[in-house]
């Protein structure tokens, strides 16, 4: 198996594994929007017209759970020197790691949006404009996540400083992400427009997420 | 192949850790790093290996692989056993040996090596510090490289254990390889060159 390969297969292995991160995200995703509509009470139109920015609210923040363990636990038990001295370039190393947390940590996210968006009174043509978006746009949030965990590797409440760097970054996602996921409910823009947007926020984060990242761990691992 | 560095200099945390290090091993040598604590000899194989960078002087590699940087023929043993505790013994030697490019069938031969066949399917997280030290040896065992850089590697082995390690760097230095260790005691593989860092500390009375 190829370097990469192996690195996927292990992080996503201890990501599902007792302690890992994989089913602590969606589980606060689950319980973040099942909270919303008892915090508002019975109101089926308001549900649906705020449905779309709380259940990416939630993505968001349900994203950063796992993020600050991301190359924090390799530093600490050492695996990070002995990554650093791969054949395979650092920046893929650290984009095998991503495409790890996004496979357990995104993708479920991905998965469990239809069934929540009943919760928030959302139709079938609205669920599934939601659950595209959070298919393009979360890739996007693990990838510029990357950097901020990278940043906060060495510090051991490296989970404050990762919100607090990341989050900002990913106003840009959270616009674009919601304006299409209403746009399909509602108009008057059309869905195509702000969706792009959306897949070219991401694809440029799959990019920089990456490079960043790998320049700031060199940094901080001296 | 031959390692050299010359006037090898390395500050960390705004402090001059060491400077002036020169040294030079060939195939089936072995270097021992010896000095009192803080002299800086974790931070020399560090250095060798890229993790710090390097503040004045030169290393080169001389008959390795062009193609490749000096800690991509290299295994660093550190002080951390680069283990995943949710992950079992057999796992966790499957992965080091798949990244670093070695056939991750082929790990019972060196489990066997240092003696945790038995415990293949045990979580890492069981292990004792020796076990969990000799299973990152069965490492440098499972994927053949030709520098070896120990940092203390007879820490918290028992007599048997240690009796092994020595015979795994001797066959190693033997078949042309290139040993590097920070050490306070004896390495039990014959003659070493020594290289001893910092001033003998002073002991007050």
């Amino acid at each position: 198996m190829s370097p990469l390969g192996a690195l996927l297969v292990r992080d996503m292995r201890i990501a599902v594994r007792v302690g890992g991160g994989a089913l602590m995200g969606v589980l606060f995703f689950l319980v973040v929007v099942t909270l919303v509509p008892f915090a508002l009470g019975p109101d089926l139109a308001l549900l649906k017209r705020i449905g779309p920015p709380i259940l990416w609210l939630a993505a968001l923040l349900a994203n950063l759970l796992a993020l600050d363990r991301l190359f924090a636990a390799d530093h600490e038990d050492g695996s990070l020197d002995l990554l650093l001295m791969s054949e395979a370039p650092l920046e893929l190393v650290v984009a095998a790691k991503g495409v790890a947390h996004w496979l357990t940590t995104g993708l479920p996210l991905v998965v469990a949006a239809p069934l929540i968006g009943l919760l928030l009174n959302l139709d079938a043509l609205a669920d599934a404009a939601l659950v595209l978006t959070l298919l393009v746009g979360t890739p996007a949030l693990t990838f510029i996540g990357l950097i901020g965990a990278a940043i906060a590797v060495a510090l051991r409440r490296g989970g404050l400083l990762l919100a607090v760097l990341i989050l900002p970054l990913t106003v840009p996602v959270l616009i674009f992400g919601v304006a299409a996921a209403n746009a399909a409910l509602t108009g008057p823009v059309t869905f195509g427009t702000p969706f792009t947007m959306l897949c070219a926020l991401s694809l440029a984060s799959l990019v920089v997420g990456p490079f960043a990242a790998a320049a700031a761990l060199r940094q901080e691992i001296e | 192949m031959r390692l050299n560095a010359v006037d090898l200099a390395c500050h960390r945390g705004g402090r001059d850790v060491f400077d002036g290090v020169s040294f030079s091993v060939t195939s089936g040598e072995a270097l021992a790093i010896t000095g009192r604590n803080g002299a800086g000899k974790s931070s020399l194989l560090r250095t060798v290996v890229g993790l710090v960078r390097i503040a004045a002087g030169r290393l080169a590699l001389e008959g390795g692989d062009p193609e490749m940087t000096i800690a991509e023929q290299a295994h660093y043993l550190g002080h951390q056993d680069a283990l995943k505790p949710s992950l079992s013994v057999g796992e966790n030697l499957r992965f080091w040996a798949g990244f670093f490019g070695g056939k991750a069938a082929e790990i019972e031969g060196p489990l066997k090596a240092v003696g945790l066949d038995a415990l293949i399917d045990l979580p890492a997280a069981y292990l004792s510090a020796g076990q969990r030290r000799r299973l990152s040896i069965a490492r440098l065992l499972a994927v053949k490289r030709p520098i070896w850089l120990l940092d203390e590697p007879m820490s918290t082995l028992d007599a048997p254990s240690q009796q092994r390690l020595a015979g795994f760097m001797r066959v190693h230095l033997t078949e042309g390889g290139i040993v590097l260790a920070a050490t306070h005691g004896a390495l039990g593989i014959g003659d070493a060159q020594e290289l001893r860092l910092g001033e003998p500390e002073q002991v007050q009375s």
